[in-house]
């Protein structure tokens, strides 16, 4: 395929958003980056080693996108992804050995051994998952803006979804509720050229870009280049001001690159693309190197400074390892907790008539 | 007492809960300024203004699943579909997302929602609008299922169903909406209100020779067959209206077995699967004793719901046929 990378000017590093950035913040930004690669790096190594089960979708290649965006969240920003939803989560500030416990399918886990690795949760930090189903989040993420525009709170929801999703119904169905309704929502595209194995191009029918289909919905849109983090900060800023400022949503379509299969079990990941094409990105639009190389440039970090950040993040996702090794399985009973609020909280409502039906 | 229709009973609750919480709100096709296709929130739109009674396109997915993420932030929002047999479009969002989302997160989030409409067959609409879902909905743990068979019981299951912080499947019925029964006014409650909690069957019939066990529009098909059973034959039946299906009831029904020895599940369900085989395998394990007979079941033909109207008329349980299987075992 050709390169989805389209090479501009770097005015965005130049954009208020990015020039009010303290040194701790860009550092912060920095090491936001690292963590997530390295805790992918590692749950990798731990699933390779059979410590996980089921699909492991790596974020690997696309961090500066989840990280460039929840770096512009305030507090009442709401953010929903689908099932590639490591990176988001660390993002947004979810303990990393709660992260990997939950893939060691462990009772110390963010969803307590109940959802594992598509499904992260933090509503404490206004993230909304972590969903398996294709564009299935996308409503939900409507939902989010709807709920923040009937509450008359100032914010906006950024529902994210990967290019293979822009073909799902409820994808367009979002689409058009949130520019009917006016809902303060970004909908995000990560588009990482495949959708699984099949490629843009085999997939997808578009004018000139995915994200220019918002045109049928009279809804704005843009496509951002997301190996550079201050580009996806620049224009997700100006989407996420529409939306909390004017309640108007916005497609947002940010390229990147992921360096893994679809998930690990993707056997065919030198097939419908080759390995000299995954080497090329790695070598010359890595999402952390050019980052890295912005803040050596401005003299924010040096080469130490870097490796520290780096170090540090492998220590903690080793140990995060360690601890999700360590940490007890669910118990049986824990399979009927969690099921209905009512009887959880054991209200009279959760105490009348039969819930379950287990002889 | 007043009379009350089933519809009107529905729009007392919604106008209630409307007035108690002001995160509760309706959304559907056409409840608002069309004053609802089957007139159930008539008036509201006008009394509430356009955010609290709301419109939307036909876009079952698109909503419902709005309506879910919503509820993630507290919102309550009913939601209509406009006949019940529209889950298949938006399944995704009602199973996975409102049913799936507590669990997956570890008890993280819950979804105080409400999908509401009517899930009846019988009016001549064909295979695709006279879907009744209750059997396929109660089999995902994390749902709620509720199917009144009167006004009264529609009025106080509703209000319970918008308090609940469980997703509640709500299903009504178009044959029943223009029905009237009793319900009192609220000044007459000694609450002040009518509340009707899920998971509380109500005997809508004493009976001592056979039981009954029926839901929504079916308790009125065996209500007829019991007058018959009692009036020709000497039979009587007691009728038990489970009102609500998950959660269920299962004291009520197997005290009746108790009793009466006999059973027979009767409703609109086709039979694989359908509710009266859950009732049937439960009564025959925890009431073996009991039984003084095979336990049967009535469930709708199986078949998809034929068009032609006499044809479809006897597709659905008859008290005809109620009264003739009871007779195979009293």
């Amino acid at each position: 395929m050709s390169s989805p990378i389209q090479n501009k000017p770097a005015s965005h590093t130049k954009a208020a958003i990015n020039v009010s950035l303290s040194v701790e913040k860009k550092r912060g930004l920095y090491r936001d980056l690292c963590r997530i690669r390295r805790f992918e790096q590692i749950s990798l190594k731990y699933y390779n080693a059979g410590k996980m089960g089921g699909f492991l979708h790596l974020y690997i290649g696309q961090e500066a996108v989840a990280v460039g965006c929840v770096s512009l969240m305030g507090e009442n920003d709401h953010i929903i992804t689908a099932y590639r939803d490591h990176g988001h989560a660390l993002a947004v500030g979810m303990d990393m050995n709660a992260c990997m416990a939950e893939l060691f399918g462990k009772r110390t886990g963010c969803s307590k051994g109940k959802g594992g690795s598509m499904h992260y949760f933090a509503p404490d930090k206004n993230y909304w998952g972590g969903h398996g189903i294709v564009a299935g989040q996308t409503p939900l993420g409507t939902g989010l803006a709807f709920g923040l525009k009937y509450k008359g709170l100032k914010g906006a929801a950024m529902c994210f979804l990967g290019d293979g999703a822009v073909n799902q119904g409820s994808f367009h169905e979002s689409l058009n509720l949130a520019a009917l309704f006016g809902l303060p929502i970004v909908f995000i595209i990560e588009n990482n050229g495949y959708s699984m194995g099949t490629s843009q191009k085999r997939s997808s029918a578009y004018p000139g870009c995915l994200a220019e289909r918002a045109v049928g919905y009279g809804m704005a849109w843009k496509q951002l280049n997301g190996e550079d983090l201050y580009e996806v900060r620049a224009g997700v800023h100006d989407a996420l001001e529409r939306a909390r400022n004017e309640n108007k949503p916005t497609l947002l379509e940010i390229t990147t690159y992921r360096y893994q299969g679809h998930s690990v079990a993707d056997a065919n990941k030198f097939k419908y693309r080759t390995k000299e094409e995954v080497e090329r990105y790695e070598r010359e639009h890595d999402p952390i190197h050019i980052f890295k190389t912005h803040l050596l440039k401005e003299g924010v970090l040096d080469e130490a400074g870097v490796a520290t950040i780096d170090q540090a993040a492998i220590a903690e996702a080793e140990a995060s390892a360690q601890f999700a090794g360590q940490s007890a399985y669910p118990e049986p009973a824990e399979i009927f907790d969690d099921v209905y609020w009512e009887v959880d909280q054991k209200t009279e409502a959760g105490q009348t008539g039969r819930h379950f039906f287990n002889d | 007492m007043r009379r009350l229709s089933y519809r009107h009973a529905l729009r007392e609750a919604f106008d209630e809960e409307l007035a108690r919480d002001p995160m509760v709100m309706l959304m559907g096709e056409e409840v608002a300024q069309y004053n609802g296709a089957y007139k159930v929130t008539e008036g509201l739109w006008a009394k509430w203004g356009d955010k609290r009674v709301m419109d939307t396109p036909i876009s079952e997915a698109g909503f419902i699943g709005m309506g879910v993420g919503a509820s993630m932030l507290g919102v309550r929002p009913v939601m209509e579909l406009m006949f019940w047999s529209f889950y298949t479009v938006a399944w995704d969002q009602i199973i996975n997302n409102a049913g799936m989302v507590r669990y997956m997160s570890g008890g993280l989030i819950n979804c105080p929602i409400v999908i509401r409409g009517p899930a009846n067959s019988g009016t001549n609409v064909g295979a695709t609008h006279s879907h009744t879902p209750e059997n396929v909905i109660a089999q995902f743990p994390g749902m709620k299922c509720v199917v009144p068979a009167t006004a009264y019981d529609a009025k106080g299951l509703m209000k319970a169903a918008i308090r609940d912080n469980d997703p509640v499947m709500f299903m009504e019925n178009t044959l029943l909406y223009g029905e009237e029964w009793d319900v009192p006014d609220n000044s007459e409650l000694p609450d002040g209100e009518l509340v009707i909690p899920l998971g509380v069957a109500d005997i809508k019939r004493e009976g001592s020779d056979i039981t009954l066990v029926c839901h929504g529009r079916a308790v009125h098909t065996c209500l007829k067959a019991a007058e018959i059973l009692q009036s020709e034959h000497g039979i009587s039946a007691e009728v038990v209206d489970l009102r609500s299906i998950r959660p269920l009831d299962e004291e009520t029904i197997f005290n009746s077995v108790r009793k009466t020895h006999r059973l027979i599940c009767v409703d609109e369900n086709k039979p694989f699967g359908s509710i009266g085989s859950q009732i049937a395998a439960m009564v025959q394990q925890h009431c073996f004793d009991e039984l003084d007979a095979p336990v049967l079941r009535v469930n709708s033909l199986d078949a998809p719901a034929f068009y032609s109207p006499p044809l479809e008329k006897i597709q659905n349980p008859t008290p005809e046929v109620v009264v003739a299987r009871a007779l195979e075992i009293c």
